[in-house]
């Protein structure tokens, strides 16, 4: 693709340094974004301590103390207090990440995977092929993210695996959405109908040329949709839709300490500032993709 | 721009029917049994079979569809499960209560945005943008309901300042002094999702216009400022319009958070009583109802798109 690219469209104004690959540039520019760094580091950091939660947690997420319930932040023997069981919170912040890091992350990749297959195909066959699925879709952008989230979790019951599923169902649309439309873009430009008159096969071609530039757009878009799908799990396990207690999860633990705002708020409001720090550095890095990918800025 | 109405008309026939069918098909596929909610699990067979027949579950899927949705033409959703009232009427309560409560937020969402955005794009790059860009990734970011806690335990529990719960003295929300302390924090909380989303938009627009060409012009012809603002106006208007639009819909469809937390009494509240005591009806009717007015939404969007926007009335 890069052959063809440098043969078509790259003219004499850009001279012959331009050989760094287009990666490497894109790297460069996010090493120099100071707020997209700080992002990552906050990301990787509550990202180890899910992973390695049993070597750094300080206490057992499910053993509580009911002498010990609700003790404020600071309090001896737990930094972050203890929840309405007397468990100690910063354990189950830390495992909490597991659960909601995952139910954050693995859906938009699952869409991302699925609904690029879709939208490319419908956007290269084209046609009545093209139709069927977008018209398909429609349906399910007739339903606002929330309720459709909503809906199927609650028709199929609460867990983890049915919550992964409506999540999943709910992104697969909006990221089929943006892969046909660039995939209708490029499929028209001459160099594929160059490629096509060289003997290449529809796959040849979706796998050489198309895929390059369409995996690029479609990976910013969903970059952006982890915050939101975080926001959405979290929301899904808060209304009881989502894990089951007493799983450690950030939206699960807002959930079950929201009767103890009234004797310890601060404690209570912890889960939710887990969520927020996580989707807003999600957002951010969403942001600093965005643009250091975009070539023309 | 008369036939471009009539087709979106058209085809918002097949998608509301489809719409049907899925608010249909979605509760047929919850597992375990519909009657779980009013038949003991040791009743016997003919009174579980008689209950069947009532509520009309004992016949195929495709005839039940059709019985179902010639009687919500109709006006008709059935009787709630688990309390026997008319789905019709808890649900059309319900619907007055979150479209205010939306309404309301979309409205400060919506204008918030829109002044926090045209700000940043006109003051693109300065200190006033970061401000107002970080206010609207905030926006974005915060999980809603977390944020309805915050408030709660601010203004209502340490301050002491507004109501923490319902929507005031006979369960519905009206337009009263009674009744207005009780929307304050769910709407402000309901509203900082548009807020984020209009701030980008606005923002992403105006820097868009005001780079454009015509500015240019109009300033050399000694325009002030103000008369390129009415410019920059209407060409943002189409935009900001088809985003603004839906926000509505997504926030009452998403208001069941917010209702939760608020103990709102609208249709998201009726949606998490449904969903756990399995009230079938009651789930397929509040479904059908807000994801129809999505429908009619997206549909009043896009037919109000030509009369502002007049290039799309030459195509």
């Amino acid at each position: 693709m890069s052959l063809a690219l440098d043969a078509g469209s790259a003219p004499a104004t850009l001279p012959a340094q331009r050989s760094r690959g287009y990666w490497s540039r894109v790297l460069r520019r996010l090493s120099r974004d100071p707020v997209t760094l700080a992002c990552a580091a906050i990301l990787l950091l509550i990202l180890l301590a899910a992973v390695f939660a049993p070597l750094i947690a300080p206490a057992d997420p499910f053993k509580g103390s009911m002498i010990k319930r609700l003790q404020p932040i600071g309090a001896e023997g737990f930094l972050l207090g203890t929840d309405e069981l007397g468990r100690d919170m910063l354990t189950r912040l830390i495992y909490g990440g597991r659960q909601s890091l995952l139910m954050g992350v693995l859906p938009v990749v699952l869409a991302f995977g699925i609904g690029t297959t879709i939208g490319v195909i419908a956007g290269y066959v084209g046609g009545r092929v093209n139709m069927v699925i977008m018209r398909t879709l429609d349906v399910f952008y007739a339903f606002p993210s929330v309720l459709l989230a909503v809906a199927i979790s609650g028709a199929l019951g609460a867990g983890l695996n049915n919550c992964l599923l409506a999540l999943t169902l709910v992104f697969v649309p909006q990221v089929t959405r943006v892969a046909e439309s660039v995939t209708t873009q490029v499929r028209q430009l001459d160099y594929i109908e160059a490629a096509r008159m060289s003997g290449a096969g529809p796959w040849m071609i979706v796998r050489e040329q198309v895929l390059g530039n369409v995996l690029g757009p479609v990976f910013v878009y969903s970059t952006g949709l982890i915050s939101v799908c975080m926001i959405l799990a979290s929301g899904l396990s808060f209304l009881g839709l989502g894990v089951k207690p007493p799983e450690p999860e950030w939206g699960l633990m807002l959930n079950t300490l929201r009767p103890a705002i009234f004797q310890n708020p601060l404690v209570a409001a912890l889960p939710g500032a887990m969520i927020f720090i996580t989707s807003i550095c999600f957002n951010l890095l969403a942001d600093g993709i965005r643009s250091a990918m975009d070539i023309r800025s | 721009m008369f036939a471009y109405i009539i087709k979106r008309l058209l085809y918002a026939v097949p998608i509301a029917l489809a719409v049907t069918l899925v608010a249909f098909l979605l509760v047929h596929i919850a597992p375990g049994d519909a009657l779980n909610a009013i038949a003991p699990a040791d009743a016997p067979a003919e009174t579980i079979a008689a209950l069947k027949a009532a509520y009309g579950l004992d016949r195929p899927l495709p005839v039940q569809y059709g019985l179902w949705l010639g009687r919500a033409l109709q006006g008709d959703l059935g009787a709630s499960i688990a309390t026997g009232r008319s789905v019709t009427s808890e649900v059309m309560a319900a619907v007055g209560n979150t479209l205010s409560l939306a309404g309301v937020a979309a409205i400060i969402g919506v204008l918030a945005g829109c002044v926090l955005g045209g700000i940043a794009g006109y003051r693109h790059g300065g200190w006033v943008d970061r401000i107002a860009t970080f206010i609207s990734v905030i926006g974005v970011s915060v999980p809603h309901y977390w944020l309805g806690l915050v408030l709660t335990i601010v203004f209502s529990i340490t301050l002491g300042w507004l109501p923490a719960m319902g929507a005031g003295p006979e369960g519905g929300w009206f337009l009263d002094g009674a009744h207005l302390p009780y929307i304050v924090l769910p709407a402000l909380t309901m509203a900082v999702v548009p807020m984020g989303i209009l701030t980008r938009t606005v923002r992403a627009v105006v820097v868009d216009i005001l780079a454009q060409d015509f500015v240019q012009a109009l300033r050399a012809k000694g325009l002030g400022n103000r008369r390129i603002f009415r410019h920059v106006a209407k060409n943002a208007a189409p935009t900001v319009l088809a985003v603004a639009g839906l926000q509505l819909g997504y926030l009452m469809g998403g208001s069941i958070l917010i209702e939760t937390v608020f103990a709102w009494p609208g249709t998201g509240f009726l949606l998490n009583t449904a969903i756990f005591q399995r009230d079938l009806p009651l789930l397929q009717g509040t479904l059908l109802v807000l994801c129809l007015f999505f429908v009619l939404l997206n549909l009043l969007v896009d037919i109000a798109q030509p009369f502002i926007d007049p290039r799309m009335r030459r195509t």
